[in-house]
């Protein structure tokens, strides 16, 4: 079964083929990180106006690599939620139209549905249930993924998603955006040691997670440090923020693992594919013997490949979306 | 010639099939309800209720720009997916010129107004030549209300105002226009997609369309963060100027940078579709 997944959720322009959830023929992605950084971040109007200028192109190419017809094509699924409600609007009413005019059921897809979706892809013998760590710009989620599409939502961010605080972080250290990458290759040359930073928690909500607290730290000390007329060192602000990051999201995974004693973890979202939290997931997945699974960086950022996987099993599930199909930005796993 | 029209790019949502010259079916709304959630369900109903297929479409016109930047990309969107899949043109109209079009054979100025937020409006001036030719006197552009009515004074003629901004300026008309003036009725004072799929097959036989790929709305104003951005560079080649640090030669693309346009002052302090 061939599924067209169309993703337009924040600053990435994406579109693939994908077969029974699991064989990618194509994932193509326009990304408007350059644009973006001229702002030092995502502003909402030019994104949508992006979107609306590239969106056919990428669809276009994405069936030409996949060597498919729009008549071959199976359903259509699409990202309507959580997100940036302009670039939704964007994905939701090309797909609609697009589904409609080709006679195709047109499935709606939740975006970290489909960043869980993506572990499907490479790994062909991932099956439910397994824990999953979503992190991304936008989310941070803990999540037990019972069956395909079903989720049981351990804990979720109170403020910032961590991709965020790496933004904003990076920002402040004057790396730019995005913050995420460029804190990491930083953090390669700076102590991780050198400087002690929160691990907050949040009261009676265990696997809930806080970064905003971690972030004031870092502006803190960064004031003190200037007030002071000390040198920063940047490159360790970086690694010890990095550390302080990859620590509060690993403490919650062992937990996980302990309490659920799932045998299978998987990791997603964008932040995903930083090197440091991989490694410390990966090892702490070791300790518990648990199978510790995680998508390639090009499927860890927003990308169509991983929408089309979630579409194939929401479409096994019997979900078919309306031409009513609205976006949703605060739209709940 | 099959064409289907589509316009969401105010409050009002209507898709049309006009077939040569017969209507075959429209349908438009004005009930301030989300065109994304509408437009498609609108458009469905109108090819079953006339029973014919989608893909005996021609060629879509739609009403490219201006308007509601958020009403403009779900019909942009829309218009793309169904373009593309149909491997049809699309004929980009512009939507002040598709409005006055609704009072076609007028004798009088034609003025649409589209409230487009702090006192201004997306307008042109239009009229129908003794011979019933569409005569635009000023292209579409966002504009401050008081500079509308001026240049509708100045013109000193019997002039129709219609569109969404009626009802947002029509205090200020009728306190400052000087010539005879009107407001049209209900039937034909908005976006009608009948309107703008006739318009388009002008545009069509001048061989003037697009493609799916190509087809861009026409916003006519920036985005808040690209007009931001362009103040603070201003600001600083101005300081620079000032300083006596910037080489002659460039000052002359300073100085064009520096042009605002109409209204632009007020722009500044934030648009909300931004």
């Amino acid at each position: 079964m061939k599924i067209l997944g169309i993703e337009s959720s924040c600053d990435e322009t994406a579109a693939a083929v994908v077969v029974d959830g699991r064989t990618v023929l194509s994932n193509e992605i326009s990304t408007q990180i350059p644009i973006h950084t001229l702002y030092g971040g995502v502003v909402p109007e030019i994104a949508s106006r992006k979107h609306v200028e590239r969106i056919t192109q990428v669809v276009d190419l994405a069936l030409k690599k996949a060597e498919t017809s729009a008549d071959e094509l199976d359903a259509v699924a699409v990202t309507y939620g959580p997100g940036l409600v302009g670039p939704l609007l964007v994905g939701v009413s090309f797909a609609k139209a697009f589904a409609y005019a080709k006679n195709k059921p047109l499935i709606g897809i939740n975006h970290i549905s489909g960043h869980i979706s993506a572990n499907y892809i490479e790994a062909p013998e991932l099956e439910p249930p397994f824990l999953c760590l979503v992190v991304s710009g936008g989310h941070t989620h803990l999540v037990r993924v019972t069956d395909y599409g079903q989720y049981e939502v351990l804990g979720r961010t109170v403020d910032d998603a961590a991709g965020e605080a790496f933004d904003k972080v990076a920002r402040a250290i004057g790396l730019g955006y995005p913050g995420g990458p460029k804190i990491e290759k930083a953090a390669k040359t700076g102590d991780p040691d050198s400087i002690e930073f929160p691990r907050a928690k949040v009261a009676d909500h265990p696997y809930d997670f806080s970064f905003s607290g971690l972030k004031s730290a870092v502006l803190n000390y960064l004031n003190h440090e200037k007030m002071a007329g000390h040198e920063i060192i940047r490159d360790n602000v970086a690694a010890s923020f990095q550390k302080a990051v990859v620590g509060a999201l690993t403490d919650h995974v062992s937990m996980a693992l302990e309490e659920f004693g799932e045998k299978k973890f998987a990791l997603a979202g964008g932040v995903a594919s930083n090197g440091a939290l991989r490694e410390s997931v990966k090892a702490e997945c070791e300790k518990h013997g648990v199978s510790f699974y995680c998508p390639a960086p090009i499927l860890c950022t927003d990308n169509g490949a991983m929408i089309g996987a979630a579409g194939y099993y929401e479409y096994i599930n019997g979900k078919r979306s309306g031409l009513d199909l609205n976006a949703e930005p605060s739209l709940a796993l | 010639m099959r064409i289907l029209g589509i316009d969401s790019s105010g409050l009002v949502a209507s898709v049309a099939v006009v077939d040569d010259d017969v209507l075959l079916g429209e349908f438009t709304t004005d009930y301030r309800k989300t065109h994304s959630t509408t437009l498609m369900p609108m458009l469905d109903e109108l090819i079953q209720m006339l029973g014919i297929e989608l893909s005996s479409i021609d060629a879509i016109a739609t009403a490219a720009g201006p308007g509601s930047f958020t009403g403009l990309r779900i019909g942009a969107a829309t218009v793309k997916g169904l373009a593309y899949a149909l491997k049809v043109p699309v004929i980009a109209v512009p939507t002040v010129d598709a409005i006055a079009y609704n009072l076609y054979g007028s004798k009088r100025l034609i003025c649409p107004l589209m409230d487009a937020r702090r006192q201004q409006a997306y307008s042109g001036l239009y009229r129908f030549s003794e011979t019933n030719k569409f005569i635009v006197k000023k292209e579409q552009a966002p504009e401050a209300i008081a500079d509308i009515i001026e240049r509708i004074n100045n013109e000193d003629e019997p002039v129709t105002f219609l569109g969404d901004g009626v009802p947002v300026f029509k205090d200020f008309i009728e306190e400052n226009a000087t010539v005879d003036f009107d407001f049209a009725p209900a039937f034909c004072n908005r976006q009608r997609a009948g309107a703008v799929a006739c318009l388009g097959r002008h545009y069509f036989d001048k061989e003037y369309y697009t493609s799916a790929e190509e087809f861009r709305p026409v916003y006519l104003r920036k985005s808040q963060a690209e007009r931001e951005a362009e103040r603070s560079r201003m600001r600083a080649s101005a300081a620079q100027l000032e300083s006596g640090s910037r080489p002659f030669s460039e000052i002359g693309e300073s100085e064009q940078n520096a042009k605002l346009e109409p209204g632009e002052e007020n722009l500044l302090r934030g648009d909300k579709n931004a």
